[in-house]
């Protein structure tokens, strides 16, 4: 028994890899597309705001797997044509940005008016305004809902295997057909490693979310 | 546009549209065991015996952290060894519903929670029994509140069903990909199963944020109508 999961080692150790890699690259570009949509969805402009929504409900009212089969087989149509770890980390993104834009907007939506009118009184641009009074005040609201998003990111990177992409759980499935009768620990084995994987995400998300319930009733 | 072709879209289009039936049967049958199970989960989760609510909850915390494509696997693959084997269908609803039940026991916890403990006590010195406390006095107050959060999951799960093509479930999105792969044309069949998704999907998201509002106001309302309540039982 304790044979076979070393004989597992290396092929899991190598899917753990481009898992922590799409999660890594794929939390970067969530929240960095997170911030461009919302603030997007909060702007002046009428054409921005369109644009963002758009993008937000479509992303959010489809599947996150649908969305990866479409860049990853779709695109190729237009000329477009990605290798698998890039359409899993831009369908990731795209799709969990979207989710996490409402986040931000909501966040920022949250501050007290009267923050922004402090800051018109000390004359303040509407770009120092955001980046100074509001972002500060609002990043601390998010981080919960960050935090969460990411324990789904990292849940949702499972999928990549479905575009063939080695990750862990494609190595297992591969490993599967190789060694079918021992299923039951391949399959244990990456459901551990999982979990190993959360464990500091939600840590750090139990954690902000104790922290930004202090000092409120 | 040339490269979009009408012809083939209607050719695929039939078929993928009846495989929607699988995937609406898949939500629905999950739904309701997520449902029931989450209830469970949430009421075991506050039994006086300690152990078994630090057993639920560990349950849950697992679950919860580890992917539902991978647990779709596992009960597809690992159960069959221990006797229990499943059709993909009744496999992956129970995946997909399982999981989902971890979600659903934290709003139900949340919406017990709620219910003002003067409420047990009173069932208590009523001299109910437990399951008519649960019945009558806390659960009718404890789940209108939490409707439209249950109805976000109805719709997260919707949208997670295409993970059951990977057991080889024909629900929309395979489907799409056998009409795909027999002409190698993926571009109607995948952007029409994304339109079907959108068009179920975001009015339903709608709709549940209109009775979110509608709740809101009515437990604004409500002090008033307990206190008239009150009046005509005096």
């Amino acid at each position: 028994m304790i044979n076979t999961y070393i004989e597992m080692v290396p092929a899991l150790l190598n899917g753990a890899k481009i898992t922590i890699e799409v999660l890594v690259l794929s939390l970067i570009f969530t929240y960095i597309i997170a911030f461009i949509a919302g603030l997007g969805k909060l702007s002046k402009f009428r054409a921005i705001r369109v644009v963002c929504t758009i993008y937000i409900e479509i992303f959010r009212g489809t599947s996150l797997l649908v969305q990866l089969f479409w860049i990853y087989f779709v695109l190729p149509f237009f000329g477009i044509e990605f290798s698998a770890l890039t359409a899993g980390v831009i369908a990731m993104s795209l799709c969990y940005g979207a989710y996490a834009s409402e986040v931000v907007r909501g966040a920022i939506l949250s501050i007290p008016k009267g923050q922004t009118e402090a800051a018109i009184a000390l004359n303040m641009t509407p770009f120092q305004r955001m980046m100074k009074i509001i972002i500060p005040q609002a990043f601390k609201i998010m981080l919960p809902g960050f935090g969460n998003l990411s324990i789904e990111l990292m849940k949702g990177t499972s999928l990549v295997s479905l575009i063939t992409l080695g990750d862990l759980t494609y190595q297992s499935l591969t490993l599967r057909n190789t060694n079918v009768a021992h299923t039951t620990e391949i399959f244990v084995a990456l459901l551990v490693i999982y979990f190993i994987i959360a464990l500091p995400l939600i840590v750090l998300a139990r954690w902000l979310e104790r922290r930004a319930s202090l000092g409120r009733v | 546009m040339s490269i979009w072709s009408w012809s083939y879209t209607f050719e695929v289009f039939p078929i993928i549209f009846d495989a929607l039936w699988i995937t609406l049967a898949a939500t629905i049958t999950a739904y309701v065991l997520a449902m029931v199970l989450g209830l469970v989960l949430a009421i075991l989760r506050r039994s006086a015996f300690k152990p078994l609510t630090w057993i639920v909850i560990g349950l849950s915390e697992f679950i919860r952290a580890t992917p539902p494509l991978v647990q779709l696997f596992f009960v597809f693959y690992v159960l069959p060894f221990y006797g229990i084997s499943l059709s993909p269908f009744v496999a992956g609803t129970l995946a997909l519903g399982v999981h989902y039940s971890t979600y659903c026991a934290e709003i139900y916890r949340s919406g017990i929670d709620s219910v003002p403990r003067g409420q047990w006590e009173a069932a208590t010195s009523l001299n109910f029994s437990s399951t008519q406390k649960w019945r009558k006095i806390i659960l009718p107050q404890a789940i209108p509140p939490i409707i439209p959060m249950l109805g976000n999951y109805l719709i997260s799960m919707f949208k997670d069903t295409p993970i059951l093509s990977a057991i080889t479930v024909v629900e929309t999105l395979q489907a799409a990909k056998i009409a795909g792969s027999a002409s190698f044309r993926y571009l109607e069949p995948f952007t029409i199963v994304g339109v079907l998704f959108l068009l179920l999907s975001y009015p339903s998201a709608l709709l549940i944020k209109k009775l979110e509002v509608k709740l809101n106001r009515r437990s604004l309302g409500k002090k008033d109508k307990k206190l008239k309540e009150k009046g005509v039982a005096a």
